[in-house]
């Protein structure tokens, strides 16, 4: 197939061939990362910003090793936060990408649609590395990805999120791209972290973990933050442990070969008892080497060749 | 200058007239409405195949004047009002400082003196929009308010509302609703459904208007005094309004043009000029909303013209100020999804964008009538335009509708003997 | 279009490539390396002559070169990117590199530099089954099967049985 999209912003717009193109692409990208010289020349003399308007080490540190490893340029491009008003700095921001010749834009912002802003302002292609609630689409592609070299297959997988989807870009990416390569997905939430008509994305509402778990060949599970108990979304942190936190006991009613995986960074003792992190379940480590080679695939189909 | 427009089809939804007349302007009154007049005539206008309609009134516009000269003007915005068909605009309160001493009002009327049509104020209904004491009503009303409201905001405490409302029973005036639970839509930026979910921002539910309908059509009840709820946008406000009707509660109501026309569904591109409060709502409201001006249970088409300036727009959704424009474009927006997709005949929108307006306020407007200071619009229904920033009159261009085809271009506007837009083009 | 090497030409030809490949080389530090897609596999068939006429299992390796490419910016639609696999440790080896056609010389050279992004081989050799003349680089292949001198506007496409559903080389008018 024809790549034709300018931008990656989101996975809604996606179709499921577009996402098996992405998946198959990563796949040699992998092996680069375990030769002794781990380049290839392919971006030689592009130059990728990196523009994180929200913190985040490790998304940012994926995608600079991507970049490198592609040979491109990278810069690092993190505006202050709480000082600077966000929506000045958002067009000013434009404008000194436009005069720098940049040839790509990797963008992490808080607001939904700030990617959407940039890219229909810029000719070079924009990633979208987290806007907000919205879309995480990089890491909803490496999520696939990691469960399909663990399953060999996505069609018909039972698949659980767990924890705060209402304010989650990973959950709403992984739910589009999971439903388009057809898994059925359940997502796991005390009420007041489900966002409003949730079950049309698709997706069947449990408000109980064993009940949701029941069965389940994967379960995804969600940071939770600690601001929501002080939003009063959830009483405390420990009753969340108590009925959302993932055990050995728990794990039980999924199936014996369930695989766990995590966004990072883990709150070990919440969303996970540290057994679980640790077990031969766990495909956290795994997840975290597959997003080099997915966002390096990405970079490369939106940089390596004229889009039409 | 003596006016004579031949051969136009004449609507007029006073009178019920709806037919080819001529119309002679003599002297600044119109004095002959008639087939085929022979006078002579100073100007003539050969109208044939075009539509005259009394000049259109909005209940709703934002002015900006003073404290925001730089995104509109009580100027600006008469002209943006004329390219629109208006001949009397109503402008909200809300400036900076807000008009909520009689002060303030004489200031729009000095500054309404240079514009081409008449602009009445609205004045606030609690000192400073703060939604904590009364503004001093009776003398507002007596410098020339012609209505009351703190829109941009709605009046929290019911006791207060409860208090303008009595209080207005004798001012001969309405009290003017902005309906919206603060606490419910707190942080919103467009409807709560599924769509909101879908894009990761925080939506405004429906009820957030709802309750506060309900609270004030109690209230309107209880007082028996006239309300006007502004921008109607869900099927459960109609619903609520409707029961009051039937009850006879006083009370009128007003939808905006893009409440009309687009839903939700406009903000998938995140666009910042699709972010309005009361927000898009869902494909089932726009209808209700289109039938409910059919029933007669909403009363009144107001544009809520809101300009802001591209430097403010042009942002990230959550951090964009709610708001669009409206004056220039809202009849032909009317014109081409609401008339020509037979949801309202041409003298139905004459009703709710002129008449009904003039009845609501009591102003002398509104009609077509041999005697009086003619405020004419004369359009060319089969004539196109593509709305643009260049073409539009407003000083600020924030509206979704840019690069839109529209129908019923606004070709001439006359008051009196005062021609303000000749074949298109208005006479600044 | 026309054939101008069917399947027994072919396959004498790649014999005697090989042939010549085994007479040459020490056999004690050979490797072979097949650049995507028909130069694997006939480096695969050069591999099993090998194995037949010395017993050795000689190491085999397989690039795709289209991460290496300088024309990359050029082409119209995305090349698929498929995976290289060197499963053994290049440096010391003397390797035999192989591709069905050489013509500009500039495959040859991204093959190269991504060999020798994986150590430090002995010395490279170049096998080719056609040479076609038209080097763009000072790049020249050391077993030929065949050569021909064909106009710009032509193009040689070579079938194998492993992919194709028959044997042989065409020329073919580029549109």
């Amino acid at each position: 197939m024809k790549w034709r999209r300018k931008d990656l912003l989101g996975l809604r717009e996606l179709s499921r061939e577009e996402i098996e193109y992405i998946l198959e692409t990563a796949q040699p990208f992998k092996e680069i990362s375990e030769r002794p010289i781990k380049k290839v020349p392919t971006l030689r003399g592009k130059t990728v910003v990196n523009l994180f308007f929200e913190p985040s080490t490790r998304t940012r540190i994926s995608f600079e090793l991507a970049e490198k490893r592609l040979s491109a340029d990278t810069i690092n491009f993190t505006p202050g936060s709480s000082s600077v008003l966000k929506g000045e700095t958002l067009l000013d921001t434009l404008r000194n990408i436009q005069a720098m010749q940049i040839d790509c834009v990797v963008m992490r912002h808080p607001s939904p649609g700030s990617c959407h802003f940039l890219a229909q302002r810029l000719d070079v292609p924009v990633i979208n590395a987290g806007d907000g609630a919205h879309e995480h689409p990089t890491q909803a592609l490496l999520d696939l990805f990691t469960i399909k070299e663990k399953k060999k297959r996505i069609e018909g997988l039972k698949v659980a999120i767990v924890g705060d989807i209402r304010f989650s870009r990973v959950a709403r990416s992984n739910i589009w791209g999971l439903t388009k390569m057809g898994a059925k997905v359940r997502v796991i939430s005390p009420p007041t972290l489900l966002p409003p008509c949730i079950e049309k994305m698709g997706v069947e509402v449990f408000y109980h973990l064993k009940e949701g778990l029941r069965n389940v060949d994967v379960i995804m599970a969600l940071r939770i933050q600690r601001e929501r108990q002080n939003e009063s979304l959830i009483p405390s942190i420990r009753e969340y442990r108590k009925l959302y936190g993932i055990t050995r006991e728990v794990l039980k009613v999924a199936k014996d070969d369930v695989i766990i995986m995590h966004p990072g960074p883990v709150n070990r003792g919440i969303e996970l008892e540290p057994e679980v992190v640790d077990s031969s379940h766990s495909v956290i480590l795994e997840q975290v080497t597959n997003g080099v080679a997915v966002r390096m695939a990405i970079l490369y189909i939106l940089m390596g060749g004229e889009v039409s | 200058m003596s006016i004579l427009i031949k051969g136009a089809r004449v609507i007029d939804a006073y009178s019920g007239l709806d037919g080819i007349r001529d119309i002679l302007i003599e002297k600044g009154k119109l004095v002959k409405l008639e087939k085929n007049i022979k006078e002579k005539a100073d100007k003539i206008i050969h109208a044939q195949g075009k539509v005259v309609i009394p000049g259109l009134i909005d209940l709703h516009a934002h002015l900006r004047e003073p404290g925001r000269e730089d995104e509109e003007t009580i100027l600006s915005g008469s002209w943006a009002g004329v390219h629109g068909g208006y001949t009397v605009i109503c402008c909200m309160p809300n400036t900076q400082p807000p008009i909520d001493h009689p002060g303030m009002v004489n200031y729009v009327k000095e500054q309404a003196k240079s514009s081409p049509i008449i602009i009445l104020p609205y004045a606030t209904i609690s000192k400073n929009r703060e939604g904590k004491e009364l503004a001093e009503l009776g003398l507002l009303r007596e410098t020339g308010a012609v209505g009351f409201s703190d829109d941009g905001s709605p009046v929290m405490d019911a006791l207060l509302m409860r208090r303008a409302l009595e209080y207005s029973l004798m001012l001969n005036a309405p009290i003017i609703s902005h309906c919206e639970d603060l606490n419910l839509s707190r942080g919103g930026v467009m409807n709560e459904g599924e769509l909101s979910t879908i894009l990761g921002l925080k939506g405004i539910p429906a009820e957030a208007e709802e309750i506060m309908v309900e609270r004030d059509l109690k209230l309107a009840q209880l007082t028996g005094a006239h309300l006007h709820i502004a921008h109607v946008s869900t099927k459960g406000s109609v619903d609520l309004i409707r029961e009051a009707k039937e009850k006879g509660v006083k009370v009128t109501c007003e939808v905006t043009p893009h409440h009309l026309i687009l839903t939700e569904e406009a903000l998938l591109s995140f666009n910042p000029h699709t972010k309005v409060n009361p927000p898009l709502r869902r494909k089932e409201d726009v209808e209700t909303l289109q039938q409910a001006l059919k029933e007669g249970v909403i009363d009144v088409i107001a544009t809520d013209h809101a300009p802001h300036l591209a430097t403010e727009k042009e942002k990230e959704i959550e951090e964009a100020p709610f708001g669009m424009i409206g004056l220039d474009t809202c009849f032909s927006l009317i014109f081409t999804y609401i008339v020509e997709k037979g949801i309202l005949s041409l003298k139905e929108v004459v009703e709710k964008m002129s008449l009904n307006p003039a009845k609501i306020l009591n102003l002398p407007w509104g009609r077509i009538k041999v005697g009086e200071v003619p405020h004419l619009t004369i359009f060319d229904p089969e004539a196109t335009w593509i709305v643009k920033e260049d073409t539009l009159y407003s000083k600020s261009k924030n509206t979704p509708f840019l690069g839109w085809e529209l129908k019923g271009k606004i070709e001439w506007v006359i008051i009196g003997e005062r021609i303000l837009m000749e074949r298109g083009k208005c006479l600044l | 279009m026309r054939k101008f090497i069917d399947q027994e030409e072919l396959r004498d030809l790649w014999l005697k490539v090989c042939r010549e490949v085994s007479r040459e080389i020490p056999h004690s530090n050979i490797a072979i390396v097949g650049i995507r897609t028909r130069g694997a596999h006939l480096a695969a068939r050069l591999r099993n002559f090998l194995k037949e006429r010395t017993g050795i299992d000689v190491p085999f390796g397989i690039l795709d070169i289209t991460l290496y490419r300088d024309d990359l910016t050029a082409i119209a639609e995305q090349p698929v990117v498929r995976s290289t696999e060197i499963p053994f440790n290049v440096t010391g080896k003397r390797i035999v590199l192989v591709d069905d056609v050489i013509y500009t010389g500039r495959t040859v050279r991204a093959a190269l530099d991504e060999l020798i992004d994986f150590g430090r081989p002995s010395y490279i050799r170049l096998a080719v089954l056609i040479d076609r003349g038209g080097r763009e680089l000072p790049i020249q292949p050391d077993f030929v099967g065949k050569f021909v001198e064909l106009a710009p506007e032509e193009v040689v496409e070579v079938k194998l049985k492993e992919i194709d559903d028959e044997e042989g080389a065409y020329i073919l008018k580029k549109k």
